[in-house]
């Protein structure tokens, strides 16, 4: 029987290993350092917050895996040798494999910054990096302050979980506004109050010069360059970003970029190794994608299929339209299609911009300057139903379209007031102007 | 390796202490509460009216006060922090003290009133004697245990409504839905009974005690000899609230359902449910997920339904006479309309909606229908006046005691801090069985899924109160259409991507997938073709 092995059990190994389940009779093993069984990843600040135990983020009973004949192994792969066919794992131990799917995740992005490796500095991804919180930051009795290092989804949840057990947090973002790499200025500036409406320190446009040791060769502070501040703490949280955890790999002789190179099919250069998730690098770019892509949802979708691909099947890495979403405290996000930010907005896309009174809620919908047509939309605090963007997307419909219609994609539960008239009068009036 | 299933609470604390305004709350709530217990031990209150008052707004106020200390400072939005870590919420200590203390007050309430101050010959003493003002005020009448019971247990539904709300202020839904519950709290279990028995002063009226919004089989004694008698005797009014119970078990309840899903009845309606959203609400997180609770509750539930149908009939049929000349309803001819009755549904369901029974579901049917007929049929050809094996009183006896009294009350409340809030909703109440059948199979009612927006972190799982594991099907994309959902709505609350929504829609496709949106965006039938 054909033994095909998966590195992680993250979404995507795990997806992987139940598509080729459902499909197929094949031998399947996971293997992971992180944990015995999958866990939902984005969940891990749940836990910190006490809305959840551990065990509540496993989405499948402990059973499951027995029934469904996929075999869990807890390792760490030091080195895949593709040329037997086997990886060598950390307790010397070999593990021989017909096809083997590399889904590894993730590290923590360090830029070299003096003092990265000190005791109290942590990224958060994994579930070591929340078992290093409880012990850097139980209570705001042993961590009378912390200082969270670059304004992404990751660092704002850091700021939210340590919020939650009242511990004072300074947040250092380098832009002159929260996430707009990503989303235009207007959401980008609505977060920043919402992120200070909740009493973060939060700093805009400064970056980290170092961090300083104490006598233990822990961290107590970190400098900024922009002002020379130094600022006492006992957690620095390094959010900057993630990027592939493929050094292991390195002599391999599977090519790597950033991540490990893939071609459309998620094959890597050498054949019956592929590679999904956050740790695949494609060769060129899907429309207006990233060559990799940390996100929950790419991860599950490659997962499905390379399943389809190993199964028989060989199918194209094809994502639909984009979608995304996340929560920034209160706030809840999602996108549909393309919405740009300032800085990387073309020059044929133009944003229409409603927000609330309240400052809670707000939309931005792009369009397409010379045709009318509706590129995406950005919405906070508004839910939105997902099938029914996917569908405008596909038809290709205007701006118009959708501003009219959007009641029908009104996701908010009942008894919710909506503000679809508001908006509509603010969009005919912007276009009265035009 | 080691498992690393760490509990995280073991390392961390809670968020925050309580707060000043929360220390002054529990004093209040405190103060309150200590003057009921002193009156439990018999100290003799010389102005009852006035202490019985100060006593009830003290608790009201202290929680409400406690409250306002959580909630007031903290922005708008789900706040579930450091439920996992505090110890009432985490089954700790402080949460096996209340279970104790709640479980062994419903057990001298329902079985030893007398150490409550209920005194069969004489004046009531204790507790009891506090409530006797209030309880003249509305009925007229001395207060009994369950006069203390209900007023305690309206004001829990008030006071920690008003918490609820507080701390859900964000979400439309869940404020309507608690100011609903504690609209028919207050009037149609409280406040309307206690008029209702102003009537009997009079020579015409003999109603018993009827809580209009209880329905069958939930208000399992409605068919008891007394309450008909009391009914029948108490001319047109009588006559039409008997009527009213009947019409809403067969006609006003599945049309709602149809309509709305059960969620108009055990989350906006009903007092058990009532209590379990308020009261209850710091501990919905404790309900088992597993998939052998689920199986379990699915014969358990449905088991309790069967019981309340045989004893029902039983009763029913004890209090029909045999003499076909003095009234057309006999005995024989209710029997036999109860099992036609029956027979017709399990056809319906069986032509109709066979192929959404899961398999265990259709013998569970396939199985009762069979014990159930069995017995009628051995009823009719022994000829015994026996109705089925035992005596209808036995039954209706053991079933005030094991479901009524040990199921609902004891178990299903006070082990709330243990076991969650909705264990009687889930496990044990009969009502809950039918309408779960009807949500099943016949409702417009279901929670959607956002396409494929779920990330799986288990926040909807955690906190549903009925033990569903939402997240099973939301990450399917799968819309939720089960038996046991009372729609509640905290799921869609808690969800931090929006990804659930509940809805009344068509019944075409309600249970359908949302594959496509899931992943990949693959050319289905070219795939379906190639396989």
């Amino acid at each position: 029987m054909e033994h095909i092995v998966i590195i992680g059990n993250g979404i995507s190994g795990v997806t992987a290993a139940r598509h080729i389940r459902k499909l197929s009779d094949k031998r399947i093993t996971i293997i992971s350092a992180e944990t015995d069984h999958f866990f939902s990843r984005t969940a891990l600040m749940y836990i910190y917050m006490g809305h959840m135990k551990y065990e509540h983020t496993k989405p499948y009973e402990d059973w499951f895996w027995s029934k469904n004949r996929i075999d869990l192994k807890r390792a760490f792969v030091k080195q895949v040798d593709h040329k037997q066919k086997s990886l060598i794992l950390d307790n010397g131990e070999e593990l021989g494999y017909d096809k083997l799917i590399l889904a590894v995740g993730s590290k923590s992005n360090k830029f070299g910054w003096p003092g990265q490796d000190l005791d109290g500095v942590q990224g958060l991804y994994s579930f070591q990096d929340l078992q290093n919180l409880e012990k850097n930051a139980p209570n705001k009795k042993k961590c009378k302050r912390a200082v969270i290092v670059g304004g992404g989804l990751i660092g704002i949840e850091l700021a939210e979980m340590l919020h939650t057990r009242d511990i004072p947090v300074t947040f250092l973002v380098r832009e002159t506004s929260f996430w707009n790499g990503v989303l235009p200025s207007g959401e980008s500036e609505m977060i920043n109050r919402h992120i200070r409406n909740h009493h973060i320190d939060l700093r805009l446009g400064v970056n980290l010069k170092e961090i300083l040791a104490d006598d233990a060769g822990k961290a107590r502070a970190v400098v900024i360059p922009e002002t020379n501040e130094e600022i006492a703490c006992d957690l620095v949280g390094l959010t900057a970003g993630v990027s592939p955890n493929v050094d292991f790999l390195k002599d391999s002789g599977i090519e790597l970029g950033r991540g490990i190179k893939v071609n459309r099919f998620l094959e890597t250069n050498i054949e019956g190794i592929y590679a999904i998730g956050d740790c695949a690098e494609q060769h060129e770019p899907i429309g207006n994608r990233r060559n990799v892509e940390a996100v929950w949802y790419t991860g599950r979708m490659m997962g499905e299929t390379v399943a389809q691909t190993i199964c028989g099947h060989r199918t194209a890495y094809n994502p639909g339209h984009w979608f995304n979403s996340a929560k920034f405290f209160d706030i809840e996000y999602q996108t549909y299609g393309w919405v740009n930010s300032d800085k990387r907005k073309p020059e044929y896309e133009e944003h229409f911009h409603w927000i609330h009174e309240d400052d809670t809620k707000c939309i931005t919908i792009a369009t397409h300057k010379d045709s009318g047509k509706f590129l995406g939309i950005n919405t906070f605090g508004i839910r939105m139903r997902h099938e029914v963007f996917d569908k405008w997307l596909t038809e290709g419909v205007s701006t118009d379209h959708v501003i009219r219609n959007l009641r029908y994609a009104n996701f908010d539960p009942e008894f919710y007031k909506t503000f679809e008239p508001q908006i509509l009068s603010a969009y005919n009036k912007l276009t009265v102007n035009i | 390796m080691d498992t690393i299933q760490r509990n995280m609470s073991l390392t961390g604390e809670p968020p925050k202490t309580i707060n000043r305004t929360q220390k002054i709350a529990t004093f209040i709530g405190m103060f309150g509460l200590a003057i009921l217990l002193l009156a439990t031990f018999n100290v003799n209150f010389p102005n009852k009216g006035l202490w019985l008052s100060i006593a009830l707004l003290s608790i009201t106020s202290g929680i409400i006060l406690f409250a306002k200390g959580a909630y007031s400072n903290e922005l708008e939005g789900i706040k579930n922090h450091g439920v996992w870590f505090k110890s009432i919420s985490s089954r700790g200590f402080l949460a096996w003290i209340s279970g104790i203390s709640l479980t062994g007050f419903y057990v001298i309430l329902y079985f030893y009133p007398v150490y409550l101050g209920l005194n069969s010959e004489g004046e009531n003493t204790g507790i009891i004697a506090l409530f006797d003002p209030l309880s003249r005020i509305l009925s007229g009448n001395p207060a009994s245990q369950w006069f203390v019971y209900g007023t305690l247990y309206t004001i829990a539904i008030f006071a920690f409504g008003i918490k609820f709300i507080w701390k859900y202020r964000h979400n439309r839904y869940e404020k309507i839905r608690t100011m609903s519950v504690m609209f028919f709290q207050t009037a149609f279990a409280f406040l309307i009974p206690e008029f209702m028995a102003r009537l009997n002063d009079s020579e015409a009226y003999n109603l018993p005690y009827y809580d209009l919004k209880s329905i069958w089989p939930l208000n399992y004694y409605l068919f008891d000899s007394y309450s008909l008698d009391g009914l029948l005797s108490s001319g047109n009014l009588g006559l039409y609230m008997l009527l009213f119970g009947v019409v809403s078990i067969f006609i006003i309840t599945p049309i709602l359902t149809y309509k709305y899903g059960k969620r108009w009845y055990c989350s906006w309606v009903c007092g058990c449910g009532g209590l379990a959203e308020t009261a209850g609400d710091p501990f919905r997180h404790l309900s088992d997920k597993s998939q052998f609770a689920w199986k379990v509750e699915r014969w358990v539930i449905h088991s309790v339904l069967v019981f309340a149908v045989l004893m029902t009939t039983a009763m029913v049929s004890t209090y029909l006479g045999s003499d076909p000349n003095a009234y057309w309803l006999t005995r024989d001819v209710f029997l036999i309309g109860v099992a036609i009755f029956l027979t017709l549904i399990f056809v319906l369901i069986w032509i109709f909606k066979k192929q959404e029974l899961k398999k265990d579901a259709r013998y569970g049917a396939i199985g009762y229908f069979v014990i159930i007929i069995g017995l009628f049929l051995i009823h009719s050809f022994s000829g015994s006046n026996n109705i089925f094996i035992f005596e209808a009183s036995t039954l209706r006896l053991w079933y005030g005691f094991l479901i009524g009294a040990v199921f609902s009350g004891v178990i299903g409340t006070g082990f709330y801090p243990i076991f969650g809030s909705r264990v009687w909703c889930r496990f044990g109440c009969p009502m809950a069985a039918i309408l779960g059948l009807q949500q099943r199979l016949f409702s417009r009612f279901r929670i959607t899924t956002n396409g494929g927006q779920c990330i799986s972190c288990g926040n909807c799982s955690t906190y549903c109160e009925m033990g569903i594991d939402v997240r099973a099907y939301a990450q399917k994309g799968e819309n939720i259409v089960r038996a046991s959902c009372v729609g509640c709505g905290i799921c869609s609350a808690v969800c931090p991507r929006g990804v659930l929504k509940l809805e009344n829609g068509p019944m075409q496709g309600r249970i359908d997938g949302n594959e496509i949106l899931l992943g990949n965006d693959v050319d289905l039938m070219t795939l379906v073709n190639k396989n």
